[in-house]
């Protein structure tokens, strides 16, 4: 029992991680139309700045604002050099454009970092594990980031559905040419929405330092989950993306936990491991294109 | 600004062409960018090492390294070599790091009557019935490593081993030749993937099967990651853990530092041996790069030596293909293992040591040498080849 609870903790601590990545997305993708690809890029880039000030200052404190701030920097240029002239185009434009930026991203921190991983320590007062119930120890670096996860979504909750900037982003992302027509200055709109995205990113990467390696290409390994997730709780909805990552974060972390498991009542031992281990694997995108046969706008949007 | 790129670039045109019309060209496919990037750049360099102790040649014969980065993807590291083989009319090869890379490129090279040595990657299937005379592997094959890791776990008296690795081909070849010598029982066995950053639903997994002893292969970033989150999982105090060097090599090492230490390692070579040909390499990386040798370093100046002894045999000329095989079999090099042979399938005869993690002086972790698993050990598939 102390095992699945504690799994299940896994899966909501991964659910958190792809929420802070999907929710950005989303909204990227919900009101400009822009699929932006260089998502993961931000992560990484918020990764690299925060862990690098982070060691270079022994200030846990310092490197999430280097995080922050690198990200949010990095997001708000690319808006408002590349991303803003593909607002009109095609998504084909955008996603050689963004995967461009992937490219040039990923070689750039190779020339300023190399390719070793860079290495941040958990900070000491969250270091170590609690026992959360009799027999269950969990790390408290994981606990955090749990906390941080729901305290973000209940930020967003309040600044998209009680504030005048959230408002706009709403209405934005249901008719974005009325917003316009209002007027709205809808490219401060764009740019604070790409900034606010490239923030949550970086404070993601920047979490992840400790847990993961800081390394090149690590936006690229969780950006495709995080499509799935945009995907099954609906592009544009904050609140969908939220179910969404939670419910596949504890779906991915199940089925890697107890399908070989299972499997093994019914098949010889390492068949079972090597066929669990491919299903489980699959299993988000296997739910992804059920949700698509059956809500194809999405598990949480309104079907219209 | 556009001056300067401009000469950037006409710098790096005359870099490649600046190199003697005779040269012997080497194409050297491997994965260069990516959390398993340094893999790569370590073989690389290792390679580029033993050109530049040699004056830009190797057995005297000057060559021209053609590097190409095949992102860790199968389908990437084939087209490359289409290119290599057809357009370059590049006849010898390296470099590659994945089994899964090796799978779908190597075939393709030695069907073509060009010679590929590999410094890393040695995957079962290529090394039974469907062995070539054109492929030669210097560094070892896939399952030995894990055969020795999973001898010094016998050796050190586990009785219940856990064993994880990745779902593809040198993880299975890792779990099986991790069976293949470890006399205990196995209490649970994981496939991971490739691209997997987090190991929580896993370490859940080892920690309620309480084994005597964790085997795990995971290499690169993957194994850097894999270990510190077994630290912060608290394992490390409970349960010991037993690997074979692709997951605790140079870079692994520095960093998860202190939650290495007393760690068992196998391997076939090792930073701290005592040998003329090894100094001279530790020497000579020590001074060119300023970052932590690993043992793909090694294997990559291994293969950049047994070229360089066919070459200098055959005085520089790859025309006749058959005399230059022959002149590769010999593997006539001082190895800075002290020992080396091919065997009947091309594939290393070599001894395997115990290494284990201690504090060195200044403070940073180390692997020493403790001891010898295997001597002169060969593969398993060597008796079906027909070479």
């Amino acid at each position: 029992m102390t095992l699945f609870l504690e799994q299940m903790l896994n899966g909501v601590q991964f659910g958190v991680m792809l929420f802070l990545l999907a929710a950005g997305l989303t909204l990227v993708f919900g009101i400009m139309g822009v699929i932006n690809l260089a998502h993961g890029s931000l992560y990484m880039i918020g990764a690299y700045a925060g862990t690098w000030i982070a060691g270079e200052t022994g200030s846990f404190l310092l490197g999430i604002l280097g995080a922050f701030a690198a990200a949010a920097l990095a997001g708000v240029a690319i808006e408002y050099l590349v991303v803003r002239r593909l607002y009109g185009r095609d998504h084909l434009d955008q996603v050689l454009a963004t995967f461009g930026l992937i490219l040039i991203f990923n070689q750039t921190i190779t020339l300023i970092f190399g390719r070793q991983p860079l290495f941040v320590s958990v900070p000491a007062i969250l270091d170590g594990s609690i026992e959360i119930v009799p027999g269950l120890e969990y790390p408290l670096y994981r606990l955090t980031i749990i906390v941080v996860g729901l305290l973000v979504a209940a930020g967003l909750y309040l600044l998209i559905n009680k504030t005048r900037i959230g408002m706009l982003v709403r209405a934005g992302s249901t008719n974005r040419d009325m917003v316009r027509a209002l007027g709205v200055d809808i490219r401060l709109l764009y740019t604070l929405v790409f900034g606010l995205g490239a923030l949550l990113a970086g404070l993601a990467g920047f979490m992840a330092g400790p847990i993961m390696a800081v390394q090149v290409g690590m936006g690229e390994q969780i950006l495709i989950t995080t499509f799935v997730v945009v995907v099954v709780g609906g592009v544009g909805s904050i609140r969908g993306a939220f179910f969404a990552s939670l419910f596949l974060g504890v779906v991915d972390t199940g089925l890697r936990a107890y399908l070989p498991g299972l499997l093994r009542h019914v098949l010889a031992g390492s068949e079972a491991d090597a066929l669990g281990a491919g299903i489980s694997s699959m299993g988000i995108y296997l739910i992804m294109a059920i949700v698509l046969l059956i809500r194809p706008k999405g598990l949480f949007m309104p079907n219209s | 600004m556009k001056p300067i790129l401009l000469s950037i670039a006409l710098a790096s045109l005359l870099g490649t062409t600046a190199v003697a019309a005779d040269a012997v060209k080497i194409g050297m496919i491997t994965t260069l960018t990516g959390p398993a990037g340094y893999l790569g750049q370590d073989i690389r360099d290792g390679f580029k090492l033993a050109m530049d102790m040699d004056g830009g040649k190797l057995g005297g014969t000057p060559i021209e390294l053609v590097v190409e980065d095949d992102g860790l993807k199968p389908g990437q590291g084939k087209q490359i070599a289409e290119r290599m083989l057809g357009e370059e009319g590049i006849k010898l090869f390296t470099g590659i790091v994945f089994s899964n890379v090796a799978g779908a490129t190597v075939p393709d090279i030695v069907d073509n009557d060009a010679i590929y040595v590999s410094p890393n990657a040695a995957p079962s299937n290529l090394a039974g019935k469907e062995c070539n005379e054109n492929y030669f592997v210097v560094s070892w094959q896939n399952d030995s490593l894990h055969e020795s890791a999973g001898q010094n776990a016998t050796n050190l008296g586990y009785k219940k081993a856990f064993l994880l690795a990745p779902n593809y081909q040198a993880g299975k070849d890792a779990l099986t030749g991790f069976k293949r010598y470890f006399k205990g029982e196995i209490v649970g066995e994981i496939y991971t993937k490739l691209d997997q950053t987090d190991f929580a639903a896993e370490l859940a997994q080892v920690r309620a099967a309480k084994p005597d002893v964790v085997f795990q292969f995971h290499p690169g970033g993957l194994g850097i990651t894999f270990l510190r989150q077994y630290e912060q999982a608290g394992l490390t105090k409970e349960i010991p853990m037993v690997v074979a060097e692709p997951s605790m090599d140079g870079v692994i090492l520095q960093s998860v530092g202190k939650a290495a230490l007393g760690l068992n390692v196998s391997s076939h070579w090792n930073h701290d041996f005592d040998n003329p040909a090894n100094k001279a390499f530790v020497e000579a990386w020590e001074k060119a790069y300023n970052r932590p040798l690993t043992s793909y370093a090694e294997q990559g100046y291994e293969a950049a030596l047994a070229y360089g002894a066919a070459l200098k045999a055959t005085g520089g000329s790859i025309e006749d293909l058959a005399a230059f095989r022959d002149a590769m079999r010999k593997a006539d090099f001082q190895s800075t293992r002290g020992k080396f042979a091919f065997g009947k399938n091309q594939h290393p005869i070599q001894n395997w040591y115990a290494l284990k993690v201690v504090e060195g002086a200044d403070g940073k972790m180390d692997l020493k040498t403790v001891g010898e698993l295997f001597k002169d050990h060969t593969d398993p598939y060597a008796a079906d080849c027909k070479l």
